[in-house]
């Protein structure tokens, strides 16, 4: 072979291979090498969106220690411990998927979580089933049972009442304030579950677009006094309020959102703004 | 078979338990060297209905010593080495918040035995346990509710807190084994009806960590086994 032809075979050769292992990695579309381990094809293609959409902030190993976390507050989820706020679950139980799907879709209010808005749902049932290797616990443990929502009583002047009277009885002031406004008495010592200060709901500063952090309607409001919200000092309080009271809380509470068009604010509105509460202890 | 060998079989099934071979103890006292640090005094001034059940302010508890340099709370437990016990005990243990206060601040307890957790205060709490390796859970509990049951499945110290009274602070001891004791205001341990066999203890003190020594039991004896904790200068 003369050294001209010999040039023009391994050219061809080159070309030939590098055809042949570009074929053969058109099956992955995050160029990242495929991931170790036993994963299903959900966890794999989850594993590919997670390095594209969320290591930056929970990290590598899932721990929420990702590169912009110092500069997030709060902190981002820490997927190792399987602590999740927003759950339709029981306190210290894990959250259903759709659960985490819903977080997803929604964001979390006041925290650097966005609503994934162009993720198809797929890909987002791919990233659950991702998030989901790297705690144990989904392999030990089955989620709780959700809690059950009663439907909502009618908004009445009687309701709101017996909130404001809950309010005062269950203590909520003393972490969100008398007028909701976050600045309760124990509101400045608050502490999440990683000594990261954390702030109480304020209620008074929402505006006609009020969303709390695990969702905008009454009902997303009720479960979060049955299910607590993990991870954070707002605790559980399922053995506690019974159905009827709980709405009673939710109605009221939603008197102190003063910016909100409500039909609580309608009601409160045409009995003369002014809720008769009983003086407390304090 | 032989007889001998009969007879041996026969009086192992019968006699089952090592206790009826002879059942050690091992004691001890637990002691710090150093200076450890000051308890801080705990403000109440927010929580009147607390503040006035305490004739002079309390303080923290993180290191409670006694005279002659002895360590309160420490939790003495068999790490290794004694027999598998496979249930819990029936009897709940009682965590009681008095005074804006954990009564015990320590507490001990096995694996899936039910905690009863009391509010005798004239507030709510919020029980908040922060645990790791078992489930962190936060329950609400305002004054006048029953009692709540719980029970924690894994060996873990795990820290509770409430959030409302952020001065409020203990521990759960969650352990597999029934053989623990919690040092008292002597600084003495004591850990009973030990059969013959090679065991670990370990000392936990929530600030000072853990020790562990190995001690063999072979018969009906009590071995003395003493922790000495350097306390943390700060």
């Amino acid at each position: 072979m003369n050294p001209k032809k010999a040039v023009a075979a391994a050219f061809i050769i080159i070309i030939c291979g590098l055809g042949v292992s570009s074929a053969q990695n058109g099956g992955i579309s995050s160029g990242y090498p495929t991931p170790k381990g036993n994963f299903n094809a959900s966890q794999q293609r989850g594993h590919g969106l997670y390095l594209r959409y969320c290591v930056g902030c929970h990290g590598i190993y899932g721990d929420g220690n990702g590169e912009n976390a110092p500069y997030i507050d709060p902190k981002p989820r820490d997927f190792v411990a399987a602590t999740f706020k927003c759950r339709s679950t029981p306190t210290g139980t894990l959250p259903l998927d759709s659960d985490l799907i819903h977080t997803l879709q929604r964001g979390v209010q006041a925290s650097g979580m966005p609503p994934w808005l162009a993720l198809s749902d797929e890909n987002r049932v791919d990233l659950v089933a991702y998030i989901k290797t790297f705690s144990p616990r989904w392999q030990s443990e089955k989620p709780g049972d959700p809690i059950k929502v009663p439907p909502e009583p009618a908004v009445t002047m009687e309701s709101i009442t017996h909130g404001a009277e809950l309010f005062q009885k269950m203590e909520c002031w003393k972490c969100h304030g008398q007028q909701g406004r976050g600045d309760g008495p124990s509101a400045a010592t608050l502490t999440d579950s990683k000594d990261q200060p954390i702030r109480p709901y304020n209620f008074a500063d929402a505006g006609n677009d009020a969303r709390f952090k695990c969702g905008q309607a009454n009902e997303d409001l009720y479960r979060i006094f049955i299910t607590g919200v993990d991870g954070t000092p707002m605790p559980s309080f399922a053995d506690v309020i019974q159905p009827n009271d709980a709405w009673d809380l939710v109605h009221y509470l939603r008197t102190l959102q003063t910016h909100r068009k409500s039909k609580e604010n309608e009601v409160l509105k045409a009995s003369g703004g002014k809720i008769p509460v009983k003086p407390t202890a304090q | 078979m032989s007889r001998n060998h009969l007879l041996a079989a026969l009086l192992v099934t019968v006699a089952g338990p090592a206790w009826l071979f002879g059942a050690g103890t091992v004691s001890g006292k637990v002691t710090y060297t150093g200076t450890p640090a000051k308890q801080k005094t705990i403000d109440m001034s927010k929580e009147p209905s607390c503040a006035k059940q305490h004739a002079t302010p309390i303080t923290t508890e993180t290191v409670v010593t006694g005279p002659s340099n002895v360590l309160e709370n420490v939790v003495v437990y068999i790490s290794a080495g004694a027999a598998d016990e496979s249930s819990a005990p029936a009897q709940a243990v009682t965590f009681t918040q008095k005074g804006c206060q954990y009564i015990p601040h320590v507490l001990a307890m096995r694996t899936g035995q039910e905690l009863k957790v009391v509010n005798d205060d004239q507030t709510s709490h919020n029980i908040h346990p922060l645990a790791k390796v078992n489930h962190e859970w936060n329950k609400s509990q305002p004054p006048g509710t029953p009692p709540l049951s719980e029970k924690f499945e894994k060996e873990e110290f795990i820290p509770v807190k409430c959030n409302v009274h952020p001065w409020m602070r203990g521990y759960f001891a969650v352990l597999k084994t029934s053989h623990y004791a919690i040092t008292a205001d002597n600084g003495d341990f004591s850990l009973p009806n030990l059969p013959p066999g090679k065991y670990t203890i370990t000392a936990w003190q929530e600030d000072y960590g853990t020790q562990t020594q190995d001690v063999t039991i072979s018969g009906s004896e009590t071995k003395t086994v003493d922790f000495t904790f350097k306390a943390k200068p700060y």
